[in-house]
């Protein structure tokens, strides 16, 4: 993405030197780090990692976790993909990520936690389970998502009018879900129950620079099938 | 400010809302303490925190904030003095990635040192000790991870150092060891000995009790 001329100063050449993403073509939460930069019209180069062949650098940057995304910036490494996205808040100041005020900052903080911690392994858990055990998962994710759709009452995204930080938390129910869905055969977001979650998938998919990015379609379901045969392959239905 | 304008629903063997404690004391902010039973909790936390149900809980002009470094972080920006965070963003990665790191890693696998037995206890101890040394490895070498003076990677972590210890000592088994990671434990002893954090602590013969109680939960648990 190129930075419109006006926005880029000095400073901004200074620091846009040298910055490196480190992801996969599906990492949805290296994706949430391609969104922020993109936003902000931030210049930045791409290596791609094949997670069963990491590069020397990749392990050379993150040692700890050995995963993407890794944001290198000066050659400092970042990891975590929530703590990137404020380092690039805090760093590029245009299009914020996240509110002024700091009780709306820390509310914003809670949802992208509640998204990673809770949202997301309760649905994971839809995904690669049957029968019952399924069953009993769906009610905890429909649960959790509940939280959700109840946090975009009157508003377009979860940032309001603009995307921000928990929109990009969030990211991943814009595309994956129904990738999920489709591979194990669940409904979870349905009209009755969640109407201000799925219009909120139709904006946030569709919105400009967020939809340059979605990885293949027909790629996700591949590999989210063989996924799934691991998966269920493991367990007798119940 | 009017200390009724700022609320703190906690609980004295908490270590999530001591971290808060810690933070509130650092800056010498005046709030009122509302201690919670966790088998009994009150109609207030739940409205509070309806996700979760849990404290911390910090209540500033009737809004509720939850997760305790949401709430260091909330603070540090509300209340300027002896800041938490540093100012530049790149060390501001760096202490929110350990704090997490304590969270995801630390905790996790010191409480599965301390509750489990056998293969898994022993896998678990092995992975305490790995995160505990990397951990130290955060410290860069410093007397805090705050630098000179503590700060939120401090206030996130340090408790770690009496709660570990009184574990370690019922279980047996050193969970902080000084020989393997003597950097890390003169950090847990520089800082707990800090007077405020010292104030705000339990009480340590309520606490031996309280994590001795644990302890024998575990080990019935454990043979039915």
């Amino acid at each position: 993405m190129m930075a419109s001329s006006a926005m880029v100063t000095a400073n901004q050449l200074i620091i846009m030197a040298e910055l490196k993403l480190f992801r996969t073509w599906s990492s949805r939460f290296a994706l949430r780090v391609v969104w922020a930069l993109d936003l902000k019209g931030i210049q930045y180069d791409t290596i791609f990692e094949d997670l069963s062949n990491k590069s020397s650098l990749l392990l050379q940057y993150n040692p700890i976790y050995k995963k993407v995304p890794v944001l290198v910036h000066n050659g400092k490494p970042l990891l975590e993909s929530l703590v990137i996205l404020e380092y690039i808040d805090e760093t590029w100041k245009q299009t914020p990520l996240l509110p002024e005020d700091p009780s709306e900052r820390a509310t914003a903080r809670f949802w992208a936690k509640f998204g990673d911690d809770k949202v997301l392994p309760s649905i994971w858990n839809v995904f690669i389970k049957q029968g019952k055990d399924q069953e009993e998962a769906i009610v905890t994710a429909q649960e959790n998502l509940g939280f959700v759709e109840r946090q975009l009452t009157g508003k377009k995204f979860f940032n309001g009018e603009t995307i921000g930080l928990v929109d990009l938390a969030f990211g991943w129910l814009a595309n994956l879900l129904s990738v999920w869905e489709e591979v194990c055969g669940a409904t979870l977001i349905d009209h009755e129950k969640f109407p201000l979650l799925l219009e909120w998938i139709q904006n946030f998919a569709d919105a400009p620079i967020i939809k340059e990015s979605w990885p293949p379609r027909d790629k996700l379901i591949t590999k989210y099938q063989a996924h799934h045969e691991v998966y269920t392959s493991k367990e007798a239905p119940k | 400010m009017a200390e009724d304008s700022l609320k703190l629903l906690g609980n004295w063997v908490s270590p999530y809302s001591l971290k808060v404690k810690w933070a509130l004391k650092l800056k010498g902010i005046q709030y009122q303490y509302v201690e919670e039973d966790l088998q009994n909790k009150s109609p207030m936390l739940l409205q509070y925190n309806p996700v979760y149900k849990k404290i911390p809980v910090l209540v500033h002009d009737d809004k509720p904030l939850a997760e305790s470094l949401i709430i260091l972080e909330y603070i540090d920006e509300v209340w300027k003095q002896n800041p938490l965070l540093p100012i530049d963003p790149y060390e501001r990665a760096k202490a929110r990635f350990w704090a997490k790191f304590v969270d995801d890693k630390c905790v996790p696998a010191l409480m599965a040192a301390f509750s489990k037995r056998g293969e898994e206890q022993e896998r678990a101890i092995k992975e305490a000790h790995e995160n505990l040394k990397i951990l130290e490895s955060g410290l860069e070498g410093k007397r805090f991870f705050g630098g000179e003076t503590i700060g939120f990677v401090d206030i996130a972590a340090g408790w770690i150092g009496r709660s570990a210890q009184m574990a370690g000592e019922i279980i047996g088994i050193k969970l902080i060891d000084a020989e393997t990671m003597p950097l890390l434990d003169s950090w847990f002893q520089d800082f707990l000995g800090i007077p405020l954090i010292k104030e705000c602590m339990p009480p340590q013969d309520k606490l031996l009790e309280h994590i001795k109680e644990l302890h024998t939960k575990n080990l019935t648990a454990a043979s039915t």
